[in-house]
């Protein structure tokens, strides 16, 4: 399978008043037409900033300072604006966390489909309003309920909509930030099962965005830990759980408590994340890392190729190549 | 010793860094209060400041503003400067009446109809309601014209337009933090009502007053200016912004700029103080936030 | 479903409305009667007492309070308004509504040019935030609040007027024309009688009031829109929008001003009795003949009829202008009737 985006070595900072936030601090990344990946991370880790600068989005003050997104041969961190627009939606789509405010609450549901459609792509009336009723079918709406607007809605069926504006036009990719985290456990899982039915039915890579792991853990062909705007650890979803070779993903994978286990202490990782605004000039995790040796202060590791398609950034694998 | 000196003087910087304003907002506070503070030294050492006695002809009716005459003399001959800064007065003095009479009533009724509430309070509301939608200014035209002329009736005109404005803020907020658990628990400990209403409500109502304030005074020079420009409120030869105003009106067509434009340049002057001031205070106290 | 809840609202809305309408009338009834002598205030305060006694009979001021009310009110309702006291004694209805045009088109006039002009500038401040169009648009917010209207008014007449000589100073019209007059709105009726020395006359007298009163307005405007477009601009749904790739400026036009849109036509109901006043303000500084230079005249001439007229009518404008601007509000805004 081809590559269908990759990035190297992206940077992304905020220029804010109290400093510069280094959000994301060079990133390498990428996936296959078709494939899920999960991008896991916790609360500033710089998944959210890496998710919008896939498709320019960043809020200002930030900004994409290196780097390259590479799609389709177009690096769209350097393309002009109007480029990116026309790939918006089309071939790159986003959909983001809370049903309650990511629709025009004066709008009513179907002219939000519409609106998306009509821009992108030359329809009549009659043709457009034929493919939202098949859109709002295919997400479990009933299609008479497109004529309502969204406070009528609950939270799934918002974000149901949210999918349908998400594959409207049939992107190649969809990036979905922490799509299901303001929804309840239930909801939670028949929006899972529906964006995996339709990965399937359009073909659709999809990264997606969460600070839970096990729920990313469902979905996901491959998972992307982020820390402290790096990625490190990028590994099949399998495999991952299995191994979980960094000593971070070490340390959250073992703080899940143990549902069989009666007598149990809590175990967790000691201190706190980065400072992102002056980032230790090591490997990041060096100050809470219980491997860590004096070189890890000293140097930032590069993403090392532990196996075929497994990634860890540590000096513990540098030469455990296999 | 290097190290003593080196951080005395970063925080002597750094301390005159903090009085200096840095955001846009504090920028307009202090303008907007040295705007005010300037008025206000005008009103008080009036005597002192102007060149002239103001209700007395001193020169030439309509004499440009020349070294003897500064902004020039109106149409009676009288100097233009020294009424200006006799009029200082009478805009501070009527202004700060009119605040202090609707601030303390409007605040005392809005906290009593919030506390007592049922029939007393809707009633209260609705009528304050009615005055709050009432343009302003013609009910002061129709009180001070039926009150008649005089420092006090203008007051109590104009008062009587911001009354409401108060009464709203108070009772909303009485009425949110009647419902709130510390007062719950207050009650619970065993508070009388009376100390329920002035311990744990009356210092939460007052931090949103100053905004209201400061906009409610400059608001209050215009009406002010407005009532005497109609040529009620003040009995004539009162040095007045408003008045004077007026009273320079008629001489435009010759060409004649210099009674109005001075006068109607204190009221702005006042008011845009007035304003300054609560819009700084706004930001600070509501900053807008940046993510 | 939706015609059916918006004929709730506007019923339960005029039903809330009819007592306000009964207390502005009682405190304007109150004011003329109570806060002072009003017959002494027509008659200057120093006429005989038979007199004063014979004017009160004639007014009917000597019965009780409750019943002078509610004999105004009957009155009120069959549209009478009393006669005025001075001048051959025209019914106060016909007064008012000779009146009533001129301040018709002045309001209007003004109160479109000071939306466009808000909303123009505050559209452009909020979209480039932080910048230096930013701060100078927020300094025009705050600067227009403290203009007082009679002052920039007399700026523009000199101005304009005096020294460049390009526009009238006063008046609804030249002096020496004699427009057909329709509807009162003399730029309307200029357009349908096809008379056009007036309707350019009438269109000349017409600019410098509206831009004064338009400009003083407009800051509101361009504060309202600057705060409430940055904030809904923050707004997921925003980010949404150009997610799915709509171009700029229908994110800023259809999602953006449409949402801001609701808090700004709040205030303009909210405004209205500030346009009210500053017409006043505006009609006395440029002779403009329009009700509130009625209101002034006959408080200089005493006509207490008249002035209570004219004041009661101001009151049921009011009224019936926050009851509009509710009901277009629910209009546009579904969350409210649902």
């Amino acid at each position: 399978m081809q590559t269908l985006l990759e990035v190297r070595n992206l940077k992304v900072y905020y220029y804010l008043e109290d400093g510069i936030v280094k959000a994301v601090d060079g990133v390498n990344f990428f996936i296959r037409k078709g494939e899920t990946v999960g991008l896991v991370g916790e609360s500033g880790s710089g998944k959210s900033t890496f998710g919008l600068s896939l498709l320019r989005l960043v809020p200002t003050p930030g900004k994409i300072v290196g780097g390259q997104i590479l799609f389709n041969g177009t690096d769209l961190a350097r393309v002009e604006e109007r480029r990116i627009r026309l790939l918006r939606g089309k071939r790159i789509s986003m959909v983001f966390q809370d049903p309650m405010t990511s629709l025009n609450p004066l709008m009513r549901i179907e002219e939000h489909l519409m609106e998306t459609i009509r821009i992108q792509e030359r329809l009549t009336q009659k043709e457009a309003e034929r493919r939202v009723k098949t859109l709002l079918s295919e997400v479990g709406i009933p299609p008479e309920r497109g004529k309502d607007y969204p406070h009528q809605f609950s939270g799934g069926m918002r974000q149901r909509v949210g999918i349908a504006l998400g594959i409207a036009l049939n992107p190649d990719l969809l990036i979905a930030d922490e799509f299901t985290s303001a929804l309840d456990v239930i909801v939670q899982f028949q929006i899972l099962s529906l964006m995996k039915k339709l990965r399937a039915s359009h073909n659709m890579a999809m990264i997606f965005i969460s600070h839970d792991i096990s729920l990313v853990s469902e979905i996901a062909d491959k998972i992307a830990l982020m820390y402290a705007g790096q990625i490190v650890e990028f590994a099949p979803a399998v495999a991952f759980f299995e191994e979980h070779l960094h000593p971070y993903s070490r340390g959250l994978l073992d703080s899940v408590p143990n549902i069989e286990l009666s007598d149990q202490t809590l175990s967790y990782i000691p201190g706190m994340p980065p400072d992102l605004i002056n980032p230790p000039s090591g490997c990041r995790f060096y100050p809470r890392c219980p491997e860590a040796e004096d070189k890890c202060r000293e140097k930032d590791p590069p993403l090392i190729e532990v196996k075929p398609e497994y990634w860890v950034k540590c000096f513990k694998y540098e030469r455990k190549r296999r | 010793m290097i190290d003593v000196k080196y951080s005395l003087s970063k925080h002597i910087v750094s301390g005159i860094r903090a009085i200096f304003p840095r955001r846009t907002a504090e920028y307009f506070a202090l303008i907007g209060l040295i705007l005010i503070l300037s008025i206000i030294v005008m009103a008080i050492f009036a005597p002192l400041i102007a060149p002239y006695n103001p209700i007395k002809k001193v020169g030439d009716i309509l004499e440009r503003p020349s070294n003897k005459f500064i902004l020039g003399t109106d149409g009676l001959g009288r100097d233009i400067l020294s009424r200006i800064i006799f009029g200082a007065r009478t805009a501070i003095l009527v202004t700060f009446l009119a605040i202090s009479i609707s601030l303390s009533v409007g605040v005392f009724l809005g906290l009593l109809s919030g506390y007592i509430g049922g029939k007393f309070d809707s009633v209260f509301s609705l009528i304050m309601d009615a005055v709050y939608s009432f343009p302003g200014l013609i009910l002061a035209i129709v009180l001070t014209a039926m009150l008649g002329p005089g420092i006090v009736n203008t007051a109590i005109a104009i008062a009587v337009i911001y009354t409401p404005t108060y009464f709203r803020m108070v009772r909303g907020l009485v009425l949110s933090l009647k419902e709130s658990l510390f007062v719950e628990a207050a009650r619970a400990i065993g508070a009388r009502d009376r100390t329920i209403v002035f311990k744990y409500i009356f210092p939460n109502v007052i931090s949103s007053v100053p905004i209201v304030l400061s906009l409610n005074a400059a608001d209050a020079v215009l009406t002010l200016a407005a009532l005497s420009f109609l040529g009620l409120g003040l009995p004539a030869p009162t040095p007045d912004w408003g008045f004077d105003l007026k009273a320079g009106h008629a001489y435009l067509a010759a060409k004649i700029w210099w009674p109005s434009t001075f006068p109607g340049l204190m009221i702005v002057i006042l008011t845009l103080g007035f304003s300054l001031l609560g819009e700084g205070i706004n930001e600070l106290l509501n900053p807008e936030l940046r993510r | 479903m939706r015609m059916a809840s918006l004929k709730v609202y506007i019923v339960r809305r005029i039903l809330l409305a009819i007592p306000m309408v009964f207390i502005l009338l009682g405190i304007v009834f109150l004011i003329m009667r109570v806060a002072g002598d009003p017959v002494s205030a027509i008659l200057g305060g120093h006429a005989p007492q038979e007199q004063i006694q014979q004017i009160k009979e004639q007014l009917g001021l000597n019965r009780p309070l409750l019943i002078q009310f509610f004999d105004y009110l009957g009155q009120l309702l069959r549209g009478n308004l009393g006669r005025s006291l001075i001048w051959g004694q025209r019914p106060v209805i016909n007064e008012i509504w000779d009146h009533f045009p001129a301040t018709l088109e002045l309001s209007v006039c003004s109160f479109i040019i000071s939306v466009i002009i808000g909303i123009f500038t505050g559209m452009i401040a909020a979209t480039h935030p932080n910048k230096p169009l930013d701060h100078t648009f927020r300094l025009y917010g705050i600067i227009t609040y403290g203009l007082f209207i009679p002052w920039i008014g007399i700026m523009f007449q000199l101005l304009f007027g005096v020294y460049l000589g390009l526009l009238p100073i006063g008046g609804r019209i030249g002096t020496l024309m004699e427009p057909k007059i329709i509807t009162g709105l003399y730029i309307l009726d200029g357009l349908l009688t096809l008379d056009f020395d007036s309707l350019a006359s009438a269109i000349k007298h017409l600019i410098l009031p509206s831009l004064t009163l338009g400009i003083y307005l407009s800051g509101i405007y361009t504060r309202l829109t600057r705060t409430h477009l940055m904030e809904i601009l923050e707004k997921d749904f925003i980010k949404a929008a150009r997610a799915r790739g709509l171009p700029e400026k229908v994110v800023i036009y259809r999602h953006g001003l449409k949402n801001a849109f609701i808090p700004i036509l709040t205030m303009m109901g909210l405004q209205f009795a500030l346009l009210l006043v500053g017409a006043v303000l505006t009609e006395i500084t440029f002779s403009w003949p329009g009700m509130g230079s009625l209101l002034f005249e006959r408080i200089t001439y005493r006509d207490f009829t008249t002035v209570q007229g004219t004041v009661v009518f101001f009151a049921l404008i009011v009224v019936t202008v926050n009851l509009l601007v509710d009901i277009v509000y629910a209009y546009i805004d579904p969350r409210i009737r649902y």
